[in-house]
């Protein structure tokens, strides 16, 4: 069975806030899911399916199918960080085509900003039962830590520098200046990152991603639903999904699950790498991309740095345009996971609908693409290939 | 420049790891290796992550490595470097490298284990320039 033209993403929503301290985080996730909804033209009583992560409150899905008095025959609430929400499309996908739902909805929200979390440069403290904490959390392993090392290693291995890794950002500036809702507006430079104060090295604090309040929903639904609805159509056709660690010890950095669930994904939908007119590619940190973009195939793995040098990632300009509203490294990461925004920001494009600054001419095929976790110790990953109908 | 510890959170064993910890007090890096093949692992199990065999055995290590990558957290409120260093024995591992001068660490350095005090718990095995 392929999930290939089973399912359509209908309704697409993004949060317009960037810091709620006034809203609670089960209202945070009912607005994006009310957004998403109108966005389609559905109401919530047709949604049969719900998807969620371990951003949603309460334990899976149950508190908000209560909150939301959702009448569901179909719940999910598979956790792979902040690639979840693109594996929830797959998902969705996969029961609609089994027959289990006809209208998915998945939620996304989070209130770090407010909440005052040190994201990314604090080691917390998890659960013991987890059989690595105590091998990890004594040596400080922060979310930017454990980035920065794939980091070194591939400047290591391939001679990448952090005026290719700060690349990265520039065309994610250039974007965001055209997204009014986006955190950081001000188009930035190569000096502007590497001069900006290390955080752990390299990676400096332009190469680091915004940390934000909100959220964002997705509507994935049958065929039939979709041919009902006046939206222009967004068809799911390919998914791939996977999970990397250490490899009982024997560590590579210099890849990420990318590798197999990007081939994977490509396999289903029928078209390769050089067919896609736009990409979402999380991005976390600037190395995020980059390791992503290789494994993907946009390049040769080692050849990321050139490949993402000289505006190569912006639209208009460059060969693969990515991240057109921002994305995390300017616009919004909420609730610390970049996914959902990655398949909103695709479903725009597909549609045409994304600034004319950024929009790509004739956009047809496009990739989608998270990692979840750490991308230096254990991380999910999950790519959605979608078409234009 | 004076090198500063920053103070070490104490690890929380579980009764898989209890005998790991006990040797860190002792001032010895155990290793798990699966008695069939010879093959050590990182982080020690009782299954062995290659096959699930249950058939592993601790063994201890010689102390001896090289940094695989590593990061300086320059963000915290006493810097400190993380790596993975690729022990001798084959498994790499995550550890923090002390003792030494940040700015002059390199992939591919030799490195030795040393342990330093944890918060009120057995000591964690780190590594500082060979």
């Amino acid at each position: 069975m392929t999930i290939k033209g089973q399912a359509y993403i209908v309704g697409a929503y993004e949060h317009p806030t960037r810091k709620a301290p006034d809203k609670s985080l089960a209202q945070l996730h009912a607005e994006v899911a009310a957004g998403a909804l109108a966005d389609a033209g559905l109401g919530v009583e047709d949604v049969d399916g719900y998807f969620c992560a371990g951003d949603a409150p309460g334990m899976g899905p149950l508190s908000m199918v209560d909150y939301m008095n959702l009448k569901v025959r179909h719940v999910d609430a598979t956790d792979i960080g902040g690639s979840s929400y693109l594996l929830h499309v797959s998902h969705a996908a996969q029961a609609i085509a089994a027959g289990k739902c006809k209208v998915a909805l998945i939620t996304l929200a989070g209130r770090p900003r407010s909440e005052g979390q040190a994201t990314g440069t604090v080691a917390r403290p998890g659960d013991t039962n987890r059989p690595e904490m105590q091998f990890e959390y004594p040596y400080g392993v922060t979310v930017a830590n454990a980035y920065a090392m794939v980091a070194m290693r591939h400047m290591h291995e391939y001679g990448t520098t952090s005026e290719q890794l700060a690349w990265i950002k520039v065309a994610a500036s250039h974007h965001a200046q055209h997204n009014p809702h986006a955190m950081l507006r001000d188009v930035v430079t190569v000096a502007d990152v590497v001069n900006s104060p290390m955080v752990a090295s390299p990676l400096h604090r332009l190469d680091c991603c915004v940390i934000s309040d909100g959220g964002g929903a997705l509507v994935v639904a049958a065929p039939e639903v979709a041919r009902s609805l006046k939206r222009p159509k967004v068809k799911i056709i390919g998914a791939g999904e996977a999970v990397k660690g250490q490899l009982g010890g024997r560590v590579d950095l210099t890849y990420s699950g990318a590798r197999v669930s990007g081939p994977i994904a490509f396999a289903e939908a029928g078209v390769t790498p050089a067919d896609i007119k736009y990409a979402s590619i999380y991005d976390s940190f600037t190395i995020t991309v980059l390791v992503q973009i290789e494994d993907l195939g946009f390049c040769a793995k080692g050849a990321g740095g050139r490949f993402v040098s000289d505006g190569n990632l912006i639209s208009g300009v460059g060969k693969l345009p990515f991240n057109t509203d921002g994305g995390g490294l300017c616009n919004n990461h909420p609730a610390n996971r970049g996914g959902m925004t990655k398949v909103i920001e695709a479903v725009r494009q597909l549609r045409g609908e994304a600034h004319p600054a950024v929009q790509v001419k004739n956009c047809d095929l496009a990739l989608a693409h998270g990692t979840g976790g750490l991308l230096g110790t254990r991380h999910g990953s999950a790519t959605l290939i979608l078409e234009r109908e | 420049m004076t090198y500063v510890q920053r103070p070490i959170p104490a690890p929380t064993p579980t009764p898989e790891t209890k005998e790991f910890w006990n040797a860190a007090a002792e001032g010895k890096l155990l290793l798990r290796r699966n008695r069939a093949t010879g093959e050590a692992h990182w982080y020690p199990r009782a299954l062995c992550p290659f096959t699930l065999s249950p058939d592993t055995e601790w063994f201890e290590a010689s102390g001896q490595g090289t940094i695989y990558s590593f990061s300086v957290m320059r963000r915290a409120e006493v810097p400190y470097a993380i790596a993975y260093v690729t022990l001798a024995e084959g498994p790499t591992m995550l550890t923090n490298i002390v003792n030494c001068d940040f700015d002059a660490l390199a992939i591919g350095q030799k490195v030795r284990l040393v342990f330093v005090p944890s918060e009120g718990g057995a000591p964690v095995p780190m590594f500082e320039p060979a």
